[in-house]
């Protein structure tokens, strides 16, 4: 067995019981706080995930939204439909084990119909680079939300309700563990440090024997499995998902996690991706105390500004992200190489 | 097996309007160290982007060990076993001198990521034994005490070196060094030529070297090709191209008329 996935084991087995012991306590009593944290771990998940293409790989993906949509139409549809079937075989809906085995089901769905959209959009567009890249992902994320805008079947613009509030603790977290061990030790291996040469120089990785576009591919499935997974628990989450939930906004609010982290540093994406779950709440607490003038309450309560001031403050004094590797940084952005 | 381990056959490349190389022939044998020299601009890195896949030859072929290389991907020509260095040095600069190397063992990797996922037994066992080569090598180069350094705060006469190496990782059976003595003091251009020749027998691979220093070509090529704009002038042992007056005036000029 190795270290790492023995890691894995231990954190998943502590979420386990902790989740059974805090679960019910904080999800009725602390239902606000239950939200937040929530959120925290489907955040994680997605900026983990976005990170292998964005930071590790140096792609730039606008688009992880449009992943996370298919994610969590494709979940909820199967639930929609499919759960009673499921559940059927375990003693009918409402039992705990059935519910577990739909929301896993289901998050298996989400997650390889948006793998497979990673495939579809991937193949054809990694051969682009940079800003183009940005822009062809940026497109299918509009492609993604304005379908399901227009598809009856999946709700259109009345949204969809999702049968079923199963999202918990234990899969939330439990997922986002997996993510990150996903990650980590792709990248922590000879095989993963082809996708840190693509980020380096692609001209000397493929004199090296490295095929680019495989690895840029790989790192887009694999970041688009895991948008799916979190689109599935937010769709089991919310219970009612809309396409407006999945905008471009959506996507930028993942890079702009990754950026604050630090682009190729796992925890300092983790750490980012809580943290701008919760500034947005503190924030609005801030807004409605007394002493708040009422002109500035819009301002504290519009997460974009705050982001942007965060972003110009960072860019300014900490290019390289909380965590991220200095050097990398200035290389993405001051980049002198001659032909 | 043929005798010829490269062969270019009248290799032409256009771009455009410009033909960057005409009508190139070449051969590079066994164990044998070749030098292909000109002029600035004379199209020497153009030949080696053209062996290596970077360009497709417009006309004409490029046989490696009697296979066809025209239209094959860079990084399958070097999985056939040829490797290069770059002229500018072109290292990973975010990873460190280890994992420069350890990056070029991918070519003949045995697991994928399925395997780097589960890490299991064998994924183990393969890592430990790159890690164990990838060290061996280092260490004939004299560079293992900077395994875990930032590649890009080596000096720069060892940042070349490590480039060699990183193209040795791939196991070559041939190896182009693309100017690797540019901007070397004289004493490191002496132990860069000892260091080449060194390569040649303890590897036993063939050496194709684009060199700009006659001294260093002269010094330890059996065989040199020479190219002015595009079009080779010359071929022959190091003396016979020392004398060779087409040579003498692609690098001199010519002598003006009185």
């Amino acid at each position: 067995m190795s270290r790492a996935r023995l890691i894995l084991g231990v954190f998943l087995l502590f979420l386990l019981v902790l989740s059974l012991a805090v679960e019910g306590v904080l999800a009725t009593t602390f239902a606000y706080y239950y939200d937040v944290l929530i959120t925290i771990g489907i955040n994680v998940i997605l900026a983990v995930s976005l990170n292998l293409v964005n930071g590790y790989t140096g792609q730039f993906s606008l688009g992880h939204a449009g992943f996370m949509a298919v994610g969590a139409y494709a979940a909820a549809s199967w639930s929609n439909h499919l759960d009673p079937v499921v559940a059927g075989v375990l003693g009918g809906m409402g039992n705990p084990a059935a519910t577990n085995v739909c929301l896993v089901v289901s998050m298996l769905v989400g997650g390889l119909l948006a793998a497979l959209a990673g495939l579809l959009v991937g193949i054809p567009s990694l051969r682009l680079r940079g800003d183009y890249l940005a822009i062809v992902t940026l497109g299918f994320g509009e492609i993604i939300r304005t379908a399901i805008l227009n598809t009856d079947f999946l709700g259109a613009a009345r949204g969809l309700s999702v049968r079923g509030n199963y999202t918990n603790l234990f899969w939330t977290y439990g997922l986002a563990g997996i993510c990150v061990y996903t990650v980590l030790s792709l990248v922590n291996s000879t095989y993963g440090r082809g996708f840190l040469t693509v980020r380096d120089d692609e001209v000397a990785a493929e004199a090296m024997g490295i095929n680019t576009t495989r690895y840029k591919v790989a790192a887009f499935v694999i970041a688009a499995f895991f948008a799916g997974i979190a689109g599935a628990l937010y769709a089991h989450f919310k219970a009612f998902i809309t396409p407006e939930g999945f905008n471009f906004f959506r996507s930028v609010d993942v890079v702009v996690m990754v950026i604050l982290g630090g682009m190729g540093s796992t925890l300092g994406v983790i750490l980012a991706a809580a943290l701008l779950t919760i500034l947005p709440e503190i924030l609005r607490a801030l807004a409605h105390t007394s002493f708040m003038p009422p002109a500035f309450q819009g301002l504290l309560e519009n997460r974009l500004i705050a982001y942007s001031l965060l972003l110009i403050v960072l860019m300014l004094t900490r290019p390289e992200g909380l965590f991220g590797d200095p050097s990398a940084v200035r290389r993405r952005f001051i980049r002198t190489r001659p032909k | 097996m043929t005798s010829k381990r490269l062969e270019l056959q009248s290799c032409t490349i256009r771009f455009g309007g410009l033909t960057a190389v005409a009508n190139f022939s070449m051969v590079v044998g066994p164990r044998e160290l070749v030098g292909l020299i000109g002029p600035n601009g004379a199209g020497k890195t153009t030949v080696f982007n053209m062996i290596t896949g970077v360009y497709q030859p417009t006309e004409g072929q490029v046989v490696f060990n009697g296979e066809r290389l025209n239209g094959l991907k860079p990084f399958v020509i070097t999985a056939k076993g040829i490797a290069r260095t770059f002229q500018n040095i072109r290292l990973f600069p975010s990873l460190t001198v280890f994992d420069n190397v350890r990056a070029a063992f991918n070519v003949h990797l045995a697991h994928g990521p399925r395997h780097a996922w589960w890490r299991g037994g064998k994924f183990r066992a393969e890592e430990a034994q790159i890690e164990t080569k990838a060290l061996d090598l280092l260490k004939i180069f004299n560079l293992d005490r900077h395994r875990d350094v930032m590649c890009k705060s080596l000096p720069y006469g060892d940042q070349r070196r490590l480039e060699i190496v990183r193209a040795l990782a791939t196991t070559p059976k041939l190896l182009l060094l693309d100017e690797p003595a540019a901007g070397m003091t004289p004493t490191e251009k002496k132990s860069l030529m000892r260091l080449i020749e060194f390569i040649q027998e303890h590897f036993d691979i063939s050496v194709l070297l684009v060199e700009h220093d006659m001294r260093v070509v002269m010094g330890i090529c059996r065989r040199i090709y020479v190219l002015d704009y595009g079009i080779k002038i010359a071929e022959g042992a190091p003396e016979a191209i020392r004398r060779d007056p087409k040579v003498i005036e692609a690098y001199l000029g010519e002598e003006p008329e009185s």
